[in-house]
């Protein structure tokens, strides 16, 4: 008769906490933990006993305190008797405001780059490649700096414009000078009823997704494919275009105008903002244009010639099948350049546009002596922003992800 | 029956004709012309559209840079030299600036006489990194790699040589308790012993020990304090330190990252995401201002190995993303079969998850790199003279006042080189490594 007989019941030794793997995770992450807590501990003693010897505290307080410096660009109302949490939030919307604006420019350059780059056209293929190589080897902030320095060096000044031969002139019929203090645009002035020409155009965008939505599943169901870019070509101008009309022509444009030493009227934009949006576009989008490229290349021949086939057409190929895949190869990394090109624009430091780190991280310090807090804050800031970009980006990976059953 | 054929239809050509040519359109460079640059009406019209642009372009400097001044002593006077030449209106370059400033654009304000001591060191490091590069170098030269860090060091900064050998011993006794303590006092010991013996000799011993050779052999040479370290040369300083001490770091922190084991795992995570969610300019000010609340009191140290510090782990947690995804890539079987094949964790990482997952990360690995290396640049903001802080120096005196494009292009041209060398190599490192069928 077999008897099986139980394994004797070990008594547990001290050396298995290393040598059995049961074990030794634990033991691992027990000492892990301590040595972490005590170098935190570390730190933070060390930093108490600082503060202690410089005799300052730790508080945010001086965020309610005036903070007396102006802000050349401020897209809220700001002077210099606003507090310094107010400066801050300039400094936050600027810093948004380039990386908007530099996101839109650099997909754009970068698409256009990267599929050119692509192209059989030998010469437009070898510029693109010398764009791309030439920016995407060169330091951003030298970049920078070289577009700040043919915006205030080879670009004429205002007196230029003035009198009977000017040695400069305005373009686009008269409506922008460019000047080495900045660009100067016409100002979109909004009379009565703007309000509403506002809201029938952001209709017409409401209207132009719907009818995307409906027409992709109308083609998902029936097959028919309904005019697309046409129908919202249309959307977007004609009501906006019609209700302009008739309500008696609502918005007006101010156009800058030269008087005295500069101009004055419409909009300036800085040559700081220019730089600096310039300048990370370009940048970013040599960046984008090689993710562009990868991404199309990434998609195998064999679905190309089996849409051809099919007998789709090449327009349609592109559209159907080809874009579809690369834009999942394309997106991810696509996202993360948008995050190098927000933290790239902290860079602004180097020609003196107001960004947070400028504000908040710069003046706000120097001024209030709240190193710690300031940094604090402005990493937080930083780090927030990413968190939140990031997490956009996997919610949407999430949404393209193939289906796999 | 075929020579019936052949005399009866006279008509039958019985020799080959000559080849004809092919028609004028689909030969040489009418073809090549006709498929790459006007295959369509809009190919056209990019061909037409990008010829303009190049001609614009080298219309508007290719002047200007081929005739360009290269001796003088100022702007003023190559102004003067330049309205001798050319007259009034022509637009020239002024090189001069370069053959009276390569050595600060390069060095700083290192000595002029011990310029040789970083050329040295640079020639040490790449005869020290060839053995890594290349496979057809002498293996013996990996002592040389060994000792370089130190060399190196004492090269640049100069002081007593007994100073980077005494630090040196260090690891030679780390090394020597790893290999011969474990059959005396087992494994485990070996390796704390190995940790813990060269920190303490470090700390209490190595400072009297130099002192004392010192006195004994007072060999050394000229000290240089970092103060007078710029130019590329700190670039290269802070670029090539950072990359040599990014890879290690970068690979522990991927695998952390990708661990069981909890604590570990949110540890590293939490480290990355915060040094990669930060901009590095905020980091280095961080180095620079607050640094200094975080170590004990009285602690202070040199600014250039604080931004060290601080580019390097910032360049690690981009290193760990990068890993990591070399590590996600590997099929699950390797991981399985290292297991199976009854190897510990690090023998399993070290032989077989290790080497594949770094070769699928090669580009991403030379991508951050580069990064690092153009990131230098940022140094300047916190008062290092870095090429970019040595060129707006250089605007700073009266005789360069108002000089831009030519520094500019020069300290481009040097990251340029730098870096497409170095995109060019991963390329090479790709095509030698690859194995897989195609």
């Amino acid at each position: 008769m077999a008897t099986m007989t139980e394994p004797p019941a070990e008594a547990f030794r001290l050396s298995q906490l290393i040598y059995d793997t049961r074990y030794r995770s634990l033991t691992i992450q027990v000492v892990a933990f301590i040595l972490i807590m005590a170098g935190v501990f570390w730190l933070a003693n060390n930093t108490v006993q600082n503060l202690q010897e410089l005799g300052k505290d730790f508080n945010f307080g001086f965020l309610g305190q005036r903070a007396g410096y102006d802000i050349n660009q401020r897209l809220i109302e700001y002077s210099n008797d606003s507090t310094h949490a107010r400066a801050a939030l300039v400094g936050i919307l600027n810093t948004l405001l380039v990386a908007f604006l530099g996101c839109i420019l650099a997909t754009i350059l970068g698409v256009i780059a990267g599929v050119l780059r692509l192209s059989k056209n030998w010469i437009v293929s070898r510029l693109m490649g010398v764009y791309v190589e030439g920016f995407r080897n060169i330091p951003t902030l030298l970049w920078i700096l070289i577009v700040f320095a043919i915006m205030t060096e080879a670009t004429p000044q205002p007196r230029d414009f003035r009198g009977e031969n000017p040695e400069a002139s305005m373009i686009l019929f008269d409506t922008v000078a460019i000047t080495n203090r900045g660009i100067f645009i016409p100002a979109p002035v909004w009379g009565e009823g703007a309000m509403v020409l506002i809201l029938v155009f952001l209709a017409s965008l409401a209207g132009i997704f719907a009818f995307r939505r409906y027409a992709r599943k109308r083609q998902e169901e029936t097959g028919v494919i309904l005019p697309v870019f046409w129908v919202s070509l249309g959307l977007f101008f004609i009501p906006s275009i019609l209700f302009y009309y008739i309500l008696g022509r609502p918005v007006t444009l101010d156009y800058p105008e030269l008087a005295g030493f500069n101009f004055t009227g419409g909009t300036h934009l800085r040559n700081s903002l220019i730089a600096l949006w310039l300048a990370l576009s370009l940048y970013t989008g040599a960046f984008i244009a090689e993710n562009v490229r990868s991404g199309i290349l990434a998609v195998s021949k064999g679905q190309t010639e089996a849409a051809f086939a099919l007998g789709l057409r090449p327009n349609r190929t592109m559209n159907l099948v080809i874009l579809p895949q690369a834009l999942r190869v394309i997106i991810p990394p696509l996202i993360s350049q948008y995050l190098n090109l927000t933290k790239n624009s902290s860079l602004a430091i180097a020609v003196g546009y107001m960004d947070v780190r400028s504000t908040l991280g710069g003046i706000s310090i120097n001024q209030t002596g709240r190193e710690l807090e300031g940094m604090l804050l402005l990493g937080l800031f930083y780090l927030v922003t990413s968190l939140i970009i990031s997490g956009l980006m996997n919610i949407y990976n999430q949404s393209i992800k193939l289906k796999e059953r | 029956m075929s020579d019936v054929h052949a005399q009866t239809v006279s008509y039958v050509r019985e020799t080959m004709l000559p080849e004809a040519e092919p028609p004028v359109t689909e030969r040489g460079a009418i073809k090549w012309l006709r498929e790459n640059l006007f295959s369509s009406w809009l190919n056209a019209i990019l061909t037409i559209l990008s010829l303009f642009v190049i001609y614009y372009v080298l219309s508007h400097t290719l002047g200007w840079m081929l005739y360009g001044i290269w001796d003088a002593g100022s702007l003023t006077e190559c102004r003067q030299i330049r309205n001798e030449l050319y007259g009034e209106d022509a637009s020239v370059a002024c090189w001069a600036v370069l053959a009276d400033r390569w050595d600060q654009l390069l060095f700083g304000f290192y000595p002029q006489d011990l310029y040789w001591r970083p050329v040295a060191a640079l020639l040490v490091f790449f005869v020290a990194v060839s053995p890594i590069l290349f496979e057809g170098v002498p293996r013996k030269l990996f002592y040389l790699t060994a000792a370089a860090p130190f060399i190196c060091f004492w090269l640049i900064w100069g002081g007593t040589i007994w100073g980077p050998i005494v630090v040196a011993l260090g690891f030679v006794i780390a090394g020597a308790i790893f290999r011969y303590g474990a059959e005396m006092v087992g494994p485990l010991l070996a390796i704390i012993g190995a940790f813990l013996v060269p920190i303490l000799y470090w700390l209490l011993l190595a400072g009297p020990l130099t002192g004392m050779l010192n006195s004994i052999a007072p060999i050394g040479m000229q000290y240089v304090s970092s103060d007078e370290i710029g130019g590329f040369m700190l670039a290269f300083i802070i670029g090539i330190t950072g990359i040599i001490l990014s890879f290690p770091l970068g690979i522990l922190l991927a695998l952390g990252r990708q661990s069981d084991l909890f604590i570990i795992n949110k540890t590293c995570v939490t480290f990355i995401e915060v040094i990669r969610g930060v901009p590095l300019i905020v980091w280095l000010f961080t180095a620079s201002l607050l640094l200094n609340y975080f170590l004990p009191p009285g602690t202070n140290f040199d600014l250039l190995l604080r931004v060290i510090i601080m580019v390097t782990f910032f360049a690690s947690a981009y290193m760990a993303e990068v890993i990591r995804g070399g590590l996600a890539a590997l099929p699950r079987g390797q991981y399985e079969g290292a297991d199976s094949l009854g190897l510990n964790y690090w023998q399993s990482m070290q032989l077989i998850i290790l080497p594949q997952a770094l070769k699928i990360s090669i580009p991403g690995i030379v991508n951050t790199f580069i990064g690092l290396f153009k990131d230098t640049t940022l140094v300047v903001f916190v008062g290092l003279s870095d090429p970019i802080g040595f060129s707006n120096l250089i605007r700073a005196t009266t005789d360069w006042n108002g000089i831009y494009w030519e520094l500019f292009i020069f300290i481009g041209l040097c990251f340029f080189i730098c870096c497409f060398s170095m995109s060019k190599y991963s390329q090479f490192l790709e095509r030698k490594l690859r194995t897989e069928h195609r």
